[in-house]
């Protein structure tokens, strides 16, 4: 069931690296939180790829997906692929709404009250 | 890793005295071992898509309401995020080397390493009380409980989609924590009587699983709700 316990002590010395590693990602992302890169959109793709290396450090030693039977990582996979699919056709049909973008919405005082006559007086 | 071949031939239903733990419908322990990881893995990738709905939405309010979410983001406080961080990172630790404890037959080292990652998930939990206090104190709350004054935009309706999602998302993270510290004590308890042991440590793994999963949820909550603004 174990594939690596052969050396108990060498396993334990990696996951404490593994702690620091980690640790020391989090100190970096919370330093470049206080830099601006550029765009407010920079900061963010700056800030989800350092997450993405921590959460890929914590799959693949604590959860042991490196050294595990490769079935448990497809299904891990398999579950980040469909959220990506998700997230993907979710982002194309909100920038096909170019009514529900903020740049185009009016401003937010009262609700609009005429939209209903408007197609009828196209068609003439 | 009593990896004792068994016999099916001789042994059809599985009197395998070397493990009590051993149900007679697996050949081996460790086909059984695998058998409750593939499940485990299952119900954290449903996990994943749980939380991953929610990421999405979060994504298309911040979208759409960019002035007040930047402006939101700045009530919640960088450094406590940052403690729950080392927090749960840390806890992630003491778990993992918990389940090396159960696997090298450890007893005592298991006990104590899950109670330190309780005491982390506890110390976690007080964070997210003191912020969550200070929150509702200053009326930053989802929907119409929003009542905070002096933002700049006078349509408050995106801040409180702003803390619609926050209460939300670490909400549900938090349910999360309670149960993990539920399934901690339980695994410490059965640990501490004695039960697993090299051949037999299936509900450690799994635990520990879960617990990386939280953690994992967790360094993504960080980033997008403390450090972007």
């Amino acid at each position: 069931m174990s594939e690596h316990t052969h050396n108990p002590k060498a396993e334990a010395a990696l996951y404490l690296k593994t702690l620091i590693a980690l640790l020391i990602l989090t100190g970096i992302t919370v330093g470049a939180s206080y830099i601006h890169f550029g765009s407010g959109a920079a900061n963010v793709v700056v800030a989800l790829t350092i997450a993405t290396i921590k959460a890929t450090l914590v799959a693949l030693i604590f959860m042991h997906l490196l050294h595990d039977k490769p079935v448990n990582g497809l299904i891990a996979a398999a579950g980040f692929v469909f959220l990506g699919l998700f997230l993907m056709f979710t982002l194309i049909d909100f920038d096909s709404r170019q009514d529900y973008q903020p740049r185009n919405m009016p401003a937010v005082v009262a609700p609009p009250t005429s939209t209903a006559p408007a197609p009828a007086a196209e068609h003439k | 890793m009593s990896t004792s071949t068994v016999d099916l031939q001789h042994d059809p239903h599985g009197e395998h005295p070397d493990d009590p733990h051993h149900q007679h419908h697996f050949t081996t322990m460790e086909q059984q071992f695998d058998t409750s990881k593939i499940g485990m893995w299952l119900f954290l990738a449903t996990e994943v898509l749980l939380f991953g709905g929610l990421f999405v939405g979060f994504g298309m309010m911040q979208a759409r309401f960019p002035e007040e979410f930047k402006e939101a983001h700045e009530h919640l406080q960088r450094p406590l995020g940052a403690l729950n961080t080392v927090v749960l990172l840390f806890s992630s630790w003491t778990m993992v080397m918990g389940v090396l404890s159960a696997r090298t037959n450890q007893r005592k080292k298991l006990v104590i390493y899950l109670m330190i990652t309780i005491l982390c998930a506890c110390i976690f939990l007080g964070v997210k009380y003191f912020e969550y206090s200070h929150k509702i104190e200053e009326g930053l709350l989802p929907g119409h409980y929003y009542t905070h004054h002096g933002d700049k935009i006078p349509n408050t309706h995106g801040y409180a989609t702003f803390f619609s999602f926050y209460f939300m998302m670490t909400g549900l993270h938090g349910i999360h924590i309670l149960v993990g510290i539920g399934l901690l004590w339980w695994i410490a308890v059965r640990g501490n009587r004695g039960e697993f042991n090299s051949s037999y440590y299936t509900p450690v793994d799994l635990v520990g699983l879960y617990w990386h999963l939280v953690d994992l949820i967790w360094i993504y909550l960080f980033p997008l709700y403390y450090l972007i603004s």
